[in-house]
This record gives structure tokens, sequence and C-alpha cells, in this order.
């Protein structure tokens, strides 16, 4: 399995993926925003950061990189994408996600470990969690408040394309696990097709059990292990 | 030709930095404001003279880049 890294200036988890990625045998490469062509990969990632200082607003100036068009083209081949927090925003910006994050809800960056119920299990991304769905990942944000209109709501609930509920340790959803506002506690959705994810959450953060936890790791290994 | 636009949340969408604004000026003593809220202005220079053009080309400019219609409205001015 190959993956693609991309680099935009102020990405700043591009590094931890790329550890991640091959820890769990995934060959990966680094790929910068300005390049023309992407290489062959199955996977492709968005790091997480602040693209361009955040300006105009998140994610949106590195959704107009050149390399964008290629990772549209991946897709829609059918190949992987993945965008965890900024890469998340950018997805939103690029139109390949519907939706867009807002500035948290109480207006402070938030950085702590919280309690996820992962509440589609039936991804490449995510079908290892049937072991456990419920886990812990870190965030780090500003802009996590992911919101939608009630027709969008509709269509992600009703076709099944939220990945990630921010919840208790128990699995209980509800506004006081929400920790940014996020409309129905959304903290990654998918597109119809299920190849593409955004999430706020970082699972390269949690592939030690060391230093933080491997609820990550388990996201690793469905990748290495498509269905 | 000048063009400028504004940028505004939606009336459905959360401003929190409008409320805090809003909060603020309560706070300083100007009871009478009932609502607040946020947003960017852009000045554009444009080599183009046909106002019509310009008028074009400003609305793609803020539907492609300077707004997000899913949360945002734009407003254009010409001149």
């Amino acid at each position: 399995m190959k993956s693609s890294v991309i680099v935009f200036p102020g990405s700043n988890c591009d590094r931890d993926i790329a550890v991640a990625l091959e820890k769990f045998k995934i060959k990966n490469q680094m790929v910068w925003h300005n390049d023309a062509n992407l290489p062959k990969s199955d996977l492709v990632v968005l790091p997480g950061g602040f693209s361009y200082g955040d300006y105009l607003r998140t994610g949106c100036i590195a959704s107009k990189s050149r390399i964008i068009d290629e990772i549209i083209n991946h897709t829609k081949k059918g190949g992987l994408l993945l965008g965890i927090c900024n890469g998340f925003q950018i997805l939103t910006e690029t139109g390949l996600l519907p939706g867009i994050l807002l500035r948290n809800k109480e207006l402070k960056f938030i950085s702590k470990n919280v309690f996820l119920k992962v509440t589609n299990l039936d991804n490449n991304f995510c079908h290892n969690y049937k072991k456990k769905n419920i886990i812990k990942l870190h965030i780090a944000h500003n802009e996590g408040n992911y919101f939608a209109n009630n027709d969008l709501l509709k269509k992600l609930e009703d076709q099944n394309l939220i990945a990630f509920k921010y919840s208790d340790r128990n699995g209980n959803i509800n506004d006081n696990t929400n920790p940014n506002g996020s409309s129905n506690n959304i903290a990654g959705i998918l597109n119809s097709e299920k190849n593409i994810l955004g999430m706020m959450p970082h699972p390269e953060r949690m592939i030690e059990p060391l230093l933080s936890g491997e609820d990550g790791s388990l996201m690793f290994e469905s990748l290495f292990n498509k269905k | 030709m000048k063009i400028s636009a504004i940028v505004t949340l939606k009336k459905e969408v959360l401003d929190p930095q409008g409320k805090v604004v809003n909060q603020t000026l309560k706070n300083m003593g100007y009871k009478n404001i009932s609502d607040v809220r946020q947003g960017k202005y852009f000045e554009i220079e444009l080599d183009e003279k046909d106002p019509i053009k310009c008028k074009e080309i400003a609305e793609q400019i803020c539907k492609k880049l300077l707004s997000n219609t899913v949360i945002e409205n734009y407003k254009i001015n010409i001149g």
C-alpha cells in the first residue's frame, strides 16, 4: 500500500502522519502542494496544521493549490483520501465533503483528549474499529465546529455518512460531550462513496501506548488491511 | 475600476465573535444595541473599465474564493 502526504506552507502534522503510516507498513512519500503530479498512491492524506496561516477561512487558500485537481482525479478513480484537522477543513473548502468547520462555539482553542463513538464501521478507514467502537483521540483546533444545515444533517444521518461523533467513555452522545458546538456532535464524515474521510481528531497522535494510546492504530491497520 | 465586496455570515449561522462584540458594547453602556454581526470587507483594483464585466468578475471571485456560500452571503459594490 502506498500513500502520499501533501505538505502545504503551514502544515505541522505532516511528519507525525508520515511516521504513523510507516509504522503500519504503508509506503509513504511527501508531496509538495505546488507539484503538478501526484505519485501513484492508494491513499492521499491532507495533514493537520495551519495552512497559509488560516488566512481568509481555514483551509480555503490550500483548497486552491495546484495538486488539488490531481487529488480530485485520484478520488474519482476510487482512491482513498483522508483529511485530518486542517485537512478536513481543506476538504470542505474544496467541496469534496459537504458542510464547513466554524470557530469553536466558546471561541477557544481546544487541545485535549476526547472520547468518540465510531458510528460507521463499514468503510476502509474504520472497519477495524469493530473490535472497539468507543475510542479516545486527541483534538487540537480552533475551528472544529462542524456546521451543516438541517437538510444536509438529515442526509448524513439517513445515509450513515457520519464516521465519528463526540461522546463520553460509555458512548453517550449529547450536548455535554460536545467540545466545540458541532452539529449532532459530528467529529468526522465520509462522502457517499466512502472513499473520502474528513475528521477533526488526530489518529496519528495515538499510535504509541507508552506516549498516548493506541486507538489511532486501529485506523492505520484498517487502511493497511483494506476491506 | 475599483470594486468592493462585503462578506457576512448567513442569518442562521452562529456568529460567536459578533455576539461577544454585542455583549461588550452592552457592558460599555450601549444598552440600546440589539444585535451585532461581524463580516469581512475587500477592496479590489481591477484593470477593466466595463462595469458589466467588472460585476461578472466580482461575482465569480466572491463565489469561488472570497466567500463560502454554505455559510456566507456577499454584496458587491462597483466604482
